[in-house]
């Protein structure tokens, strides 16, 4: 019998058998089809899959499933409150801040994850923080300018 | 708005009554007014781009339908991939059509519902499918007026109409909504004539910025993706790759792989893969599979690559050529010789490519990331010996294309997979297939023999590029003797190579203003004004002083020490100029691009908002193969297979962007495209400026930086 594990997800609490090998991001991905986290490299270079866990920013490819045990997981799913975007979200489509849109969940986990810790970022600490997650479409600046809008507001 | 979706999923999808026939929409989508058209001469032109086994269709194809409920659905062959036509689209079509923009709904690239197109690239949707889009729209209209007098009991004349109602002109509360004129109807229209369309003057909803309409969808991660469909029962497949290009398989030991629990090996000539349910373990089953090859790799690596194109047997052709070069060269005042070289590139999508294959009676579905959902439907139906009605593609959004997905041999694996099986089969490649099986842009040279007058006139203008491709090699200046030879032959490369982003015009660009840039330089002219003085087109010229202004450019003669580049092109109908300023770090050679300006001319832009995004994507995705984007390789072995060792562009290196977009009243022009062809040139000119010395090899590395350096003193 394998080992099951707990956490809670997007508020939730959950319960999944323990496989061997297996990381965060396949996961959420395949045991409970939150696809909104995306896998671009599975390396942790690009930030494709960032969620947070415990209040921090982590590349879900790079975190396995026992590690997960007795955690917070929130998920681009579980950001919006009963349909409402969180300010973040809302910022990101007020400045077009994407293109195509599969950097973007990645993205916006990042970037809510450096408010959790500073909410009156600077442009420079923006820039800094957001330096490894990648955007193809070359989107990047109005990602900062989204930040930038919310950043030191009373929205987070 | 509501395009805030993919619409697709709102169609029926599985309902019984569908026939393959097209026309038989009536059936699937009920009442309403159905306009058919041809594409007729436009799709011809579609087609070239790349090689389309399948006969060009001769029925109608592309459709409108407009329901009782007064929704208007337009069926389109192109796919969104970031782009944005999936906003800009319905702007054409609910202002052509005086209807609300929220009516408008979109379906795209469905293979089954949508009529045929060669592919989403070349920044022709706008350009060249527009006008027959609108064509369709304007004859909808037309046939609605008509409908509208009968029902008001007036003449059309005596109409206007305003967010889908039409009304009686002098009496407003005499009025029809389109969706009542339709109710319980069910008219076709066969459109063979062009109907007139609005006039600039008449856009109400063209011409305005509108948010991305996918913006909420892709915030909330909602927006659905190939690899983020579900099937019951499905299999995600990893398949066996050759450690290197021109390695053959000779054997393939799946023994160990197969004692995995829950593992199902497929195997089908080439093709060895092992699928489960868990991707992960289908990944660590692969690691078990032991094999062997035979190699017969082409013997270059990444610095050698421009000898052997230069050397192999290639066939050249003349593109464009005006009085004699060869007296040319001979009298010319001032003589320049140079050669330019650039690396391959890589697309590296964000989403690398994936397909979810399935059998739905007998026809198999895909759920594919690609640009080409129609060549993909012939690429599969050939691979798999079936008809192609037997074969349906539906491509959802895309993690990006760049051109790199109109290539889709991921489509074909999974077809072969889900047919091998029996099963729903996912294939997702990783970022190192991703990186190993893409068509990348190819290494090229240009050769350039140019001649000047002391007077500052470019007298002679010999251009040679090899293996880039004829795009965008034009000369763009008023020349008396010029010509533009290509150079091409099969099997150049070790490797695949396609279509990137403004294909060959970043090449061709990057040597073509680099060279004007060194005759500017010797005579001691302002690059500006050189360029301006050597120019005749006047949307050239206009896109060249609305840089300059935008800039507030001072003239001053190269090298200045300021750092300022200029460079301008054409491309995809639109035309395009640069400003950059550029920091040298001359310890390291490291380059810092500090601002960007950029003018374009695209004739009438749809939505001025989704342009800027366009063009500010470009300059920051061009800076990319400008400073370090480059694949290095032994052979067929690619070193630069992760995100490590294959710099792109990061947030750190965003400079300060000004853009600019003309007013003009002229057809529209491509958008996805045109403003990345000159990031070469315009960093290449800026490095000259600040440092004295000249790059002529992109990528500008700070390795070949210093060594311009050296050589400069």
């Amino acid at each position: 019998m394998a080992k099951n594990i707990q956490f809670e997800l997007n508020g939730k609490k959950v319960e999944l058998p323990l496989e061997k090998g297996q990381t965060l991001l396949w996961a959420l991905r395949t045991n409970f089809n939150l696809t909104g986290t995306k896998y671009g490299c599975g390396e942790g270079y690009c930030g494709a899959c960032t969620v947070i866990m415990d209040g921090e920013a982590v590349r879900s490819c790079g975190i396995a499933m026992e590690d997960v045990s007795g955690k917070k997981i929130t998920t681009i799913e579980g950001l919006a409150v009963n349909g409402k975007l969180h300010p973040v979200q809302q910022a990101f489509v007020d400045h077009d801040a994407l293109q195509c849109g599969f950097c973007t969940p990645g993205m916006i986990m990042n970037a809510y994850g450096l408010l959790l810790k500073n909410p009156l970022l600077t442009r420079e600490q923006i820039i800094e923080g957001m330096e490894d997650n990648f955007c193809r479409c070359g989107a990047h600046k109005r990602i900062i300018e989204a930040i930038e809008s919310v950043a030191g507001t009373s929205k987070v | 708005m509501e395009n805030n979706k993919y619409y697709r999923d709102e169609l029926p999808e599985n309902n019984p009554v569908f026939e393959l026939d097209r026309r038989n929409f009536v059936k699937l989508l009920g009442g309403g007014l159905f306009i058919y058209f041809q594409l007729g001469e436009l799709l011809t032109g579609l087609a070239t781009e790349t090689e389309q086994r399948r006969s060009l269709p001769t029925d109608y194809n592309a459709f409108l339908h407009i329901g009782e409920d007064g929704k208007v659905t337009a069926m389109v062959g192109k796919i969104e991939m970031g782009q944005g036509i999936i906003t800009s689209f319905p702007q054409m079509i609910a202002d052509e059509l005086d209807t609300p923009l929220e009516s408008i709904k979109m379906v795209m690239g469905d293979t089954e519902l949508c009529p045929y197109d060669a592919g989403t690239w070349g920044s022709l949707s706008t350009r060249v499918l527009g006008p027959s889009l609108l064509a369709a729209v304007a004859e909808a209209r037309s046939v609605l007026l008509t409908m509208g007098a009968e029902y008001l009991g007036t003449k059309p004349e005596e109409l206007a109409i305003e967010n889908g109602i039409i009304y009686v002109k002098n009496n407003k509360s005499k009025k029809v909504s389109y969706g009542q004129l339709t109710k319980g109807r069910k008219i076709e229209k066969y459109l063979d004539v062009k109907p007139k369309t609005k006039d600039f003057s008449e856009y109400k909803i063209r011409g305005k910025s509108f948010r991305h309409a996918d913006g909420v969808a892709k915030v909330t991660g909602e927006a659905m993706y190939s690899g983020d469909f579900r099937m019951p029962g499905m299999l995600y497949a990893k398949i066996l790759r050759p450690p290197s290009h021109g390695a053959t398989l000779v054997s393939a030991d799946t023994s160990e792989a197969e004692k995995l629990e829950g593992i199902v090996i497929a195997r089908d000539k080439d093709l060895v893969a092992v699928l489960h349910k868990d991707p992960e373990k289908a990944e660590a089953a692969l690691a078990k599979v032991k094999a062997e090859y035979k190699f017969d790799e082409m013997k270059v690596d990444d610095k050698t690559i421009f000898k052997h194109l230069l050397e192999i047997p290639s066939e050249a052709r003349v593109i464009k050529s005006a009085g004699d070069v060869e007296s040319g060269k001979k009298n010319a005042e001032l003589i320049f010789e140079s050669e330019f070289y650039n690396s391959y590139v890589a697309h590296s999508p964000m989403e690398p490519h994936t397909a979810l294959a399935y059998l739905e009676g007998d026809q198999m579905i895909l759920r594919a990331s690609t640009q080409t959902p129609f060549g993909t439907q012939d690429g599969v139906s050939r691979e798999l010996g079936v008809e192609l009605d037997k074969v349906r593609v539906i491509p959802p959004f895309l993690g990006g294309g760049f051109g790199g997905k109109s290539a889709f041999p991921q489509a074909v694996e999974a077809a072969r997979l889900a047919k091998l099986t029996g099963k729903p089969v996912m294939v997702q490649w990783t970022r190192k297939e991703e990186f190993f099986y893409d068509t990348f842009r190819p290494a090229a040279v240009v050769k350039i023999t140019s001649g000047v007058s002391k007077s500052g006139k470019i007298s002679v203008w010999d251009f040679h590029e090899y293996f880039a491709g004829p795009r965008g090699s034009d000369t763009i200046y008023d020349v008396p003797d010029s010509k533009t030879t290509s150079y091409s032959a099969r099997d150049a490369h070790p490797f695949g190579t396609g279509a990137w982003r403004a294909p060959a015009n970043n090449t061709n660009t990057f040597a073509r203003e680099s060279q004007i840039d060194r005759m500017a330089v010797k005579l001691g002219a302002d690059p500006v004004d050189f360029r301006l003085k050597n120019l005749k087109d006047e949307r050239m010229l206009g896109v060249l002083k609305a840089v300059a202004e935008l800039w507030g450019w001072k003239p001053a003669k190269g090298p200045s020490g300021r750092g300022y580049g200029i460079a301008c092109g054409f491309d995809a109908g639109s035309y395009v100029a640069h400003i950059a300023e550029v920091k040298v770090d001359q310890k390291t050679g490291k380059v810092k691009v500090i601002r960007v300006a950029c003018a374009q001319d695209m004739g009438f832009c749809i939505n001025p908002e989704g342009s800027i995004i366009q063009m500010e994507g470009c300059i920051i995705m061009g800076m990319g193969y400008a400073l370090t984007e480059e694949v290095m390789f032994t052979g067929g072995d690619i070193h630069t297979a992760d995100y490590g060792t294959y710099q792109i562009p990061l947030f750190s290196w965003v400079p300060k962007i000004q853009t600019k977009i003309l007013d003009k009243n002229e057809a529209p022009q491509g958008g996805g495209e045109p403003a990345i062809i000159c990031m070469g040139a315009v960093i290449a000119n800026a490095i000259f400026d600040a440092t004295g010395a000249r790059l002529y090899q992109l990528p500008m590395t700070p390795a070949r930086v210093m060594e311009a350096i050296a050589k400069a003193k």
